[in-house]
C-alpha cells in the first residue's frame, strides 16, 4: 500500500506543478487580449487622462511580472481579487460599498454548474456503462447497432440543436418539464432538480456516446483473453463472464474517459447554459471576456484548469486502485 | 466395462479456421474414443490441431473456428446439437479445462479461491463455504505450499508452477468426469514441471477422472497417458497403447519424432592452453535498477566452439547476454573481446567491436520488422557494417540467403509474415551472419520451434560454425539441445554460475547437486521414469521443493 501512496503523492505534486504552469499561460493569454477594461468601459470618446486614471486605480499600469505575482500571491491566500466591473462603479460613484470580490461573484455560479454537472453525471455514467456492457454482450446485434447509431448521432449534433429538440418534445408538445432553467438561491431542491433536468438530459446526450463506446471497446478488447475463455469453459453465463470477469479488468480506460467527460461538463457547457438561461459559470465567463473583466476571466480559467487536473488525477488514482498488482504487491 | 458406452465419442470431426475470408481445414475427420477414467495423450507439432480437437471434445470452438462435419458425444449427449444452456451446465461441472498458461488464464482481478468456488456455486453443486473447504483440501492434495492461505492471494502473487496446480484444483472443484489438459506444463521449468506432472497424475487417478492430455512433448505424455494419439496437420497418424507406441511405432512420422533426439555433434579437440578466448566474461555483477541480478559471473568462450548456458527462468542467462552486448552495462567486472576490454556501454563501442558480437533471438516473429522485406532486413547490416551498396550488396545478401538454404530469387522480396517459423529463424541467423561476426549469442533460438524444425536450425548452426569458426553462446533451458550441440556447459542459478566445464564431464556424475536435479528432471521416454524418479527422490523432495532446499 505504501507503494500506491507514493504514486499518489507524486501525482499530486505533478498536478500542483501543472497548475502553476497553467496559471502563467492563463495570465499571458488573458493579457494578450486586445483592448483593456478602461478603454472598454469609457468608450471611444474617453480622454487619455480618464483612461490612465482608471488603469492606475486597477493596477493595470504595473509591469506584467509584478501583476502576475500580485495575482498569484492573492490566489495562494484564497483571494481571487476584485472584479473590475464592480470595483469600477464603486470608485466612480465614490460610494465604494458595492465592491464585490471575484470569489463572491463566482461562488454561486460555480455551485450551479457543479449541481448541473452532478445531475448529468448521475444520469449519464450509469447509463453509459450499462449500455456499453449490453452492447458488448450483444455485440453486432440490432441492439448494439441501435445504441451506437443513437449515441453517435447525438454526439454529432450541435448542442443547441439537441437542446431545442428536447424543448420541443418535452416542454412544448408535451409540457412535462420547464424549458427555462432560471434557478436562484434558496430554491427548494426538488424544484431546482426539475428545472435542471432538461439541460442535464441535453448534456447526457452529448457525453454518453464517448463513455459507452469506450466501455464497449474496452470489454470487447478483453474477450480474447485466456481468462475469459476460461470463464466461458467453466460454464458461466455470458452476462456473468462480462460483468464479473471482463469489466473489472476494463476499468482503467473507462475511468479515464469518464473523467474527461466530467471535466467537459464543468468547463464546456456555455451553449447549453445560454439556451436554457441557466446561471452557470460558463455564461459568467463569456460575459467577463466581453468586457475585459480580467480578474474574473483569470479566476474562471484557473477553476477550469483545476477541475481538469483534479478529475484526471482522480481518474489516475482510481485506475491504479483498480489494478490488484499495485494494490497487493507481492 | 465393455458394455458401458464411452465417455467421449467423436466421429469424423472436421474443423475449419477462417483466415483471409476463406475457411481452411484444421482437422480433417478424426475419430476419438475415451473410456471413463482413461487418460488419452494427444501429441503433434504446432499446427497439428491438438488444442482445437481438445476444445471440440468440450463442444467449444474459439472465435474464427467452426465444426463443419462429424459428431461429438459426451456421455450420450450430442454436444453439437445441444442448446447453449445444456452445454453451459456441462462445462465446468462435468467437463473441465486446464489451460497452457495458468498465469494468463486466471483472472488478475480476483483471488484464486474466488475463482475456485465460482464453478461449484454457479452450477449449484456446492455452497460457498463447503466449496472453500474443499478447495483447501484439493490444494493440500496437490501439495501446494500453505494450502490454507494460498487461495486468498491474487494470481500475480503466486508462482507459475503453483498457479498451474491451483488451476488443476479449480478444474477438479466440481469433480468432473473429464478434464482437458492443454499443454499444462509447457511454460514451466523442468524442475517445476515434475511437481505439476506428479500432482496431476495423482489427482486424476484418485478421483478416476478421464483426461485428454495435449502436449508436444513425447517424454511428458509417456508419463501421463494410458493411450497416445499422434496428429499431423489435422490427420490422425496412429493411436496405440502408450508402451506399444513408444517401443514399436508403426508410422514413419512417429518414428521421425522419436528420432529427433538422436542428433549429436562429434566431440571437438580441447582448447589449447594459452589460447585467447573470443569473449571472456570476467567477474560480472549486474543489476536492474537497484535489484542485483548477477553475481560474479565468469566464463570464457573460444573460437569455433559452443558454450551452452543453462538454467531456469530468472537464473540470469539472458541478463548475462545483455551485459556482453553492452545493452546492460555491468555494475562490476568486465567483458573482453580477443583479449581487449570492451566498453561496458554499447554506445561507447566502435563499429568494429559492435560487428563482432551479434545476436539471434528466441521469437523470430517479433525480432523481424514486419514491414521490411527479407532482402531489406539482411541488407541493413551488410550496408551498415561492411559499407556495401548497389549490386555488391545484393550479391552479398543472395549469398547469405543461399547460406541459410533459402532460394534468393524466391525469398528476397517476401515479407516476414509470408514465412514459416523455422524460415523466420533462418532469416534471424542470416541477419547475424551479415555482420561477419566472430561471436553470436543464440538466445533460446529453438524453444519456440517444433522438434523437427528445431533440429534443422541446430544442424545449420553447426555447419556454419565449422565453416566460419564462429563462436556461439547458446542460451537454453532444454538439456536435449545442450547435448546436441554444446562443447562446454555453464550452469546458472539465481544469478550465479553454479558449475561449468566440458559437456561430457557435465553429463557424467558426480554433479553439483543442482545440476543433478536439473538433469534428472528432464523427462525421459521411459513410461516408468516419473514413478521411478518420485520413488527415488521421495514425495517431499521433488521439483520446487528440492530447489528451495538448496
Amino acid at each position: 500500500m505504501g507503494n500506491v501512496l507514493t504514486i499518489i503523492l507524486q501525482r499530486l505534486a505533478l498536478g500542483a506543478l501543472t497548475l502553476l504552469i497553467v496559471s502563467i499561460v492563463i495570465f499571458v493569454a488573458v493579457n494578450l487580449l486586445p483592448g483593456d477594461f478602461a478603454q472598454n468601459i469609457l468608450g471611444q470618446g474617453a480622454t487619455p487622462e480618464a483612461v490612465d486614471s482608471i488603469r492606475r486605480d486597477l493596477g493595470l499600469d504595473q509591469p506584467p511580472v509584478t501583476r502576475y505575482f500580485d495575482w498569484l500571491g492573492g490566489v495562494l491566500q484564497g483571494d481571487l481579487g476584485t472584479s473590475f466591473a464592480q470595483a469600477n462603479f464603486a470608485s466612480f460613484t465614490g460610494t465604494d460599498s458595492g465592491a464585490t470580490t471575484v470569489a463572491a461573484q463566482i461562488a454561486p455560479r460555480f455551485a450551479n454548474t457543479m449541481f448541473l454537472a452532478m445531475v448529468t453525471a448521475i444520469i449519464a455514467v450509469p447509463l453509459s456503462i450499462t449500455l456499453g456492457v449490453l452492447a458488448a454482450l450483444y455485440r453486432n446485434s440490432v441492439f448494439d447497432r441501435a445504441a451506437n447509431i443513437t449515441t453517435l448521432s447525438s454526439i454529432s449534433s450541435p448542442e443547441f440543436f439537441l437542446a431545442y429538440i428536447l424543448i420541443l418534445f418535452l416542454a412544448v408538445l408535451n409540457p412535462i418539464l420547464p424549458s427555462l432553467s432560471n434557478i436562484y438561491e434558496g430554491m427548494a431542491f426538488s424544484e431546482r432538480l426539475q428545472k435542471s433536468l432538461l439541460p442535464a438530459l441535453t448534456l447526457t446526450l452529448v457525453v454518453t456516446a464517448h463513455m459507452m463506446r469506450m466501455t464497449r471497446a474496452a470489454i470487447i478488447n478483453l474477450l480474447a483473453s485466456p481468462y475469459i475463455e476460461m470463464a466461458r469453459l467453466k460454464g458461466l453465463s455470458p452476462m456473468r463472464v462480462i460483468v464479473k470477469h471482463a469489466l473489472p479488468n476494463a476499468l482503467a480506460p473507462i475511468i479515464n474517459v469518464i473523467a474527461l467527460n466530467l471535466a467537459y461538463l464543468i468547463t464546456g457547457v456555455v451553449v447549453v447554459e445560454v439556451v436554457f438561461v441557466y446561471p452557470g459559470i460558463g455564461q459568467l465567463f463569456v460575459d467577463s471576456v466581453k468586457i475585459r473583466d480580467i480578474p474574473v476571466v483569470q479566476a474562471c480559467c484557473l477553476i477550469f484548469a483545476t477541475a481538469y487536473i483534479l478529475l484526471n488525477l482522480t481518474a489516475d488514482i482510481m485506475s491504479i486502485l483498480s489494478n490488484p498488482r499495485l494494490r497487493h504487491p507481492k | 466395462m465393455t458394455d458401458e458406452p464411452p465417455l467421449v465419442k467423436i466421429r469424423g470431426i472436421k474443423l475449419e479456421g477462417r483466415s483471409d475470408e476463406t475457411w481452411n481445414p484444421i482437422i480433417n475427420g478424426v475419430d476419438l474414443t475415451l473410456a471413463r477414467g482413461e487418460v488419452l495423450g494427444l501429441i503433434g507439432e504446432s499446427g497439428a490441431g491438438k488444442s482445437t480437437l481438445g476444445l471440440a471434445a468440450m463442444g467449444y470452438t474459439r472465435d474464427g473456428v467452426r465444426i463443419s462435419d462429424g459428431t461429438v458425444e459426451f456421455d450420450g449427449i450430442d454436444l453439437l446439437t445441444a442448446s447453449a444452456a445444456i452445454k453451459r451446465d456441462l462445462l465446468g461441472k462435468r467437463i473441465a479445462y486446464v489451460a497452457q498458461s495458468a498465469a494468463a488464464s486466471f483472472n488478475p482481478a480476483h483471488k484464486l479461491m474466488e475463482q475456485h468456488v465460482e464453478g461449484p456455486v454457479q452450477h449449484g453443486v456446492n455452497d460457498r463455504g463447503s466449496s472453500e473447504e474443499d478447495g483447501i483440501e484439493l490444494y493440500r492434495k496437490l501439495r501446494l505450499p500453505n494450502p490454507d492461505e494460498i487461495g486468498f492471494r491474487y494470481p500475480h502473487q503466486v508462482s507459475g508452477g503453483q498457479l498451474q496446480r491451483a488451476m488443476t484444483a479449480m478444474a477438479m472443484s466440481c469433480r468432473p468426469d473429464l478434464i482437458i489438459f492443454d499443454e499444462p506444463t509447457t511454460a514451466l521449468d523442468v524442475t517445476t514441471q515434475i511437481e505439476v506432472l506428479a500432482s496431476i497424475r495423482d489427482i486424476v487417478e484418485q478421483y478416476n477422472t478421464a483426461a485428454i492430455y495435449i502436449t508436444h512433448d513425447l517424454a511428458v505424455v509417456a508419463q501421463m497417458a494410458d493411450r497416445i494419439k499422434v496428429l499431423l496437420k489435422g490427420d490422425e497418424v496412429e493411436t496405440a497403447d502408450t508402451r506399444t507406441m513408444l517401443s514399436a511405432p508403426t508410422q514413419e512420422y512417429t518414428k521421425s519424432l522419436w528420432a529427433v533426439r538422436s542428433f549429436e555433434r562429434p566431440k571437438k579437440p580441447a582448447v589449447s592452453t594459452g589460447a585467447v578466448p573470443v569473449i571472456s566474461v570476467q567477474n560480472v555483477d549486474a543489476a536492474y535498477g537497484k535489484v542485483p541480478v548477477l553475481y560474479d559471473v565468469s566464463f570464457d568462450m573460444h573460437s569455433g566452439r559452443t558454450v551452452a548456458v543453462v538454467g531456469e527462468s530468472g537464473s540470469g542467462k539472458s541478463t548475462t547476454a545483455r551485459c556482453i552486448t553492452g545493452l546492460l552495462p555491468p555494475t562490476a567486472g568486465q567483458i573482453m573481446l580477443d583479449g581487449e576490454v570492451l566498453p561496458a556501454d554499447y554506445r561507447k563501442r566502435s563499429k568494429d567491436q559492435l560487428r563482432q558480437v551479434q545476436m539471434i533471438y528466441q521469437m523470430a516473429d517479433t525480432a523481424l520488422n514486419p514491414r521490411m522485406s527479407i532482402g531489406q532486413i539482411i541488407a541493413r547490416p551488410v550496408q551498415f557494417y561492411l559499407g556495401l551498396t548497389g549490386a555488391e550488396k545484393r550479391k552479398r545478401v543472395d549469398a547469405l540467403l543461399e547460406e541459410i538454404e533459402l532460394e534468393p530469387t524466391e525469398y528476397y522480396n517476401r515479407l516476414p509474415s509470408e514465412l514459416s517459423g523455422g524460415q523466420k529463424q533462418r532469416i534471424g541467423i542470416a541477419r547475424a551472419l551479415a555482420a561477419e561476426p566472430k561471436f553470436i549469442i543464440c538466445d533460446e533460438v529453438t524453444s519456440a520451434l517444433d522438434q523437427l524444425v528445431a533440429e534443422g536450425i541446430l544442424r545449420l548452426l553447426a555447419r556454419l560454425q565449422d565453416q566460419l569458426s564462429l563462436s556461439y553462446m547458446f542460451i537454453t533451458h532444454d538439456l536435449a539441445t545442450v547435448r546436441a550441440i554444446a562443447d562446454e556447459v555453464v550452469v546458472m542459478k539465481d544469478g550465479r554460475v553454479i558449475e561449468q566445464g566440458d559437456k561430457d564431464e557435465m553429463f557424467r556424475p558426480p554433479h553439483h547437486a543442482y545440476t543433478d536435479l536439473l538433469l534428472s528432471s528432464v523427462p525421459e521416454m521411459d513410461p516408468d521414469w516419473l514413478s521411478n524418479l518420485l520413488a527415488e527422490r521421495g514425495v517431499d523432495n521433488i521439483g520446487d521443493a528440492a530447489v528451495d532446499k538448496m
